[in-house]
């Protein structure tokens, strides 16, 4: 195999807290991971997880504690690294008293590209997020939405081979995410490799070949988001109405709930069928039947509480 | 040679045009068209004596202004508002940034003197109808003003990468004040007949930029000669203080962890 697209290696940040800066406080413990060329990895985490911490240290704006990083075989120290990688920030800020267009030339001269070519590369990436329109608008006047936007377009004008996205759904309507994710596609299709942190865990199952959690500093674990959470079905849910004055049958009468006219209830697998036979001696209407299955949500909410009560240890989820 | 610095010195001057600093020209020329009207009574003289005097004051303090404001938050504004991340991401390396920075500030200062030593000119002309040979005394001390705020913009981005913009404008205008009396300064330690006071008199002079070099506004209003040697003295003397405050600045920010 050729060499990974990302190496990090016992990546370690501490920053100074308190008024005196005596204490450390480690905002990533020992991070090693490895991204392969042409993979969307999904870098997961709750917010104070240290997943920007990562991106700002791979982006030499700040330095590692300890611990080294390399991506395309190049050390990050090198400043020729930042020619083949494209970053979009968090929560990205402009010169706001530049246009679209003028930010984007600025940072087009420097990758050295020639006047016409910028020109041609400006108009085909803002279209490309949805801004050809507003090319020559002062960045002061854009909503976060459009300043997003605008994100993603200069961490992809150069057509850097590693992209590094620091949540780059969020500030976006859900017409946006659905637009960034289709940008995500196109450009894993392109043969890109793509390194983007997410707290929100379906744009991660949607997106990433591989995802990693990250709580508290700590890699809690790697893997394809179907190994890290089991597929396996853990109950049926069930939507139902009844018809006026009837009861609801015995076996629901404890566990369903009622929520505005309509009963909820869930129920294991295996009583699935029982339960409607039920349903339909007492003339219930089925509105839904849902299987419910652990998401990375849950996984999520079991680490992040396990990280609350219990020092974590490192879990291997799966072998590639 | 690396074209970045170029590249962000004209986005800094850009900037500043458009967060219209150049605006302060309209005072300057309000200035010099008050000043002409009421040295207009005075003699022919006495006229062209105030007016340049009053012009290459007004030149100085205005670019002094600029240098220092402007000067402590051209990397500081870069940093709180984050606009350094994207930046940084690019194959830019961080002394490259600062170079840059600092030539779009020289480059500001120098076409916003430029336009102010022509309103100079203009008012010149227009109380005594003609120019003088002695009148390019008027060029070197704009020059030397210009080399001055170079000087002054190189310390204020010192200061600014270790300390907060308010902090950075106390301690350039200190030594700028103290640089004023670098030479007293060695005198008085020649006065103590203390070894160890001289040379630490002697050191602290060496190490303030000498300003009162810079400041031939006298010399130039009454149209007397200024030694050549001076100019390339003040040349080479700003020259190297800016090398030396650059280096610092760039030693300093580029182990710095951004917030
Ligand atoms: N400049 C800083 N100084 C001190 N602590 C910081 C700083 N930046 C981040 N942290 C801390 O580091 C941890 C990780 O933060 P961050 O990387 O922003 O998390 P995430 O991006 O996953 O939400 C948090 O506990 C945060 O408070
Ligand atoms: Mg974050």
């Amino acid at each position: 195999m050729s060499t990974p697209a990302i190496e990090i290696e016992g990546l370690t940040k501490d920053y100074p807290v308190g008024f005196w800066r005596q204490r450390m406080h480690r905002s990533l413990d020992h991070l090693t991971l490895q991204v392969q060329d042409g993979e969307v990895f999904g870098f997961l985490g709750p917010n104070g997880a240290g997943k920007t911490t990562t991106l700002k240290v791979l982006m030499s704006i700040i330095f590692p504690t300890s611990g080294s990083a390399r991506v395309r075989g190049k050390s990050i120290d090198d400043v020729s690294m930042h020619r083949e990688i494209g970053y979009l920030p968090e929560q990205p800020y402009f010169y706001d008293y530049l246009t679209a267009r003028e930010l984007l030339d600025y940072y087009a001269r420097l990758f050295g590209f020639a006047a016409s070519e910028r020109r041609e590369r400006i108009i085909r990436f803002l279209e490309r997020v949805g801004l050809g329109g507003a090319a020559d608008v002062q960045l002061r006047k854009f909503s976060k939405g459009m300043l997003q936007r605008v994100g993603i377009a200069q961490a992809i004008l150069h057509d850097p081979q590693v992209i590094f996205l620091d949540e780059p759904m969020s500030g976006l309507d859900p017409v946006g995410r659905r637009e960034v994710r289709d940008i995500i596609h196109d450009l894993k299709r392109e043969g890109r490799t793509i390194f983007f942190s997410t707290h929100i865990l379906s744009d991660a199952e949607m997106l990433c070949d591989r995802v990693g959690v990250l709580v508290g500093g700590k890699l809690q674990g790697v893997g394809a988001p179907r190994e890290i959470v089991s597929m396996e079905v853990y109950a049926m849910e069930i939507l139902f109405e009844t018809p006026e004055g009837h009861p609801l049958p015995n076996s629901l009468a404890k566990s369903a709930t009622q929520v505005g006219g309509r009963y909820r209830a869930e129920v294991p697998e295996d009583q699935l069928y029982p339960v409607l036979d039920e349903l339909r001696r007492c003339e219930a209407r089925i509105l839904s039947v849902t299987p419910l299955r652990p998401t990375l949500e849950d996984y999520f909410f079991k680490l992040v509480a396990r990280d609350k009560s219990a020092p974590p240890q490192l879990v291997e989820v799966g072998a590639r | 040679m690396s074209a970045v610095p170029g590249i962000v010195a004209v986005n800094t001057f850009r900037e500043a045009v458009r967060d219209r600093v150049l605006y302060n020209l309209i005072v300057f020329a309000l200035m010099m068209i008050g000043a002409s009207v009421l040295v207009g009574e005075i003699s022919i003289g006495i006229s062209r004596l105030v007016i340049i005097n009053l012009g290459l004051s007004a030149i100085s303090i205005f670019g002094l202004v600029m240098a220092v404001f402007i000067g402590v938050g051209l990397v500081y504004k870069e940093m709180e508002k984050r606009t350094l991340y994207c930046l940084l991401a690019k194959p830019v390396r961080r002394w490259e940034f600062l170079i840059g920075k600092f030539g779009g500030l020289v480059l500001t200062l120098t076409v916003n003197t430029f336009f102010m030593a022509l309103g100079l000119g203009a008012a010149l002309y227009y109380v005594s109808r003609e120019f003088l040979r002695s009148d390019a005394m008027i060029v070197i001390a704009i020059y030397f003003i210009v080399l001055e705020l170079a000087l002054v913009t190189a310390l204020a981005l010192f200061f600014s990468c270790f300390s907060s913009p308010m902090l950075s404008t106390l301690y350039t205008l200190g030594i700028y004040v103290a640089g004023f009396f670098s030479g007293d300064i060695r005198e008085i330690g020649m006065v103590t007949h203390s070894p160890a006071m001289q040379t630490a008199a002697r050191a602290i002079s060496y190490l303030l930029p000498n300003f009162r070099n810079f400041n031939v506004i006298a010399a130039a209003s009454h149209g007397d000669a200024i030694p050549f040697s001076l100019i390339w003295q003040n040349t080479a003397y700003a020259a190297l203080y800016v090398a030396l405050a650059l280096i610092g600045a760039s030693a300093i920010f580029s182990g710095r962890n951004l917030k």
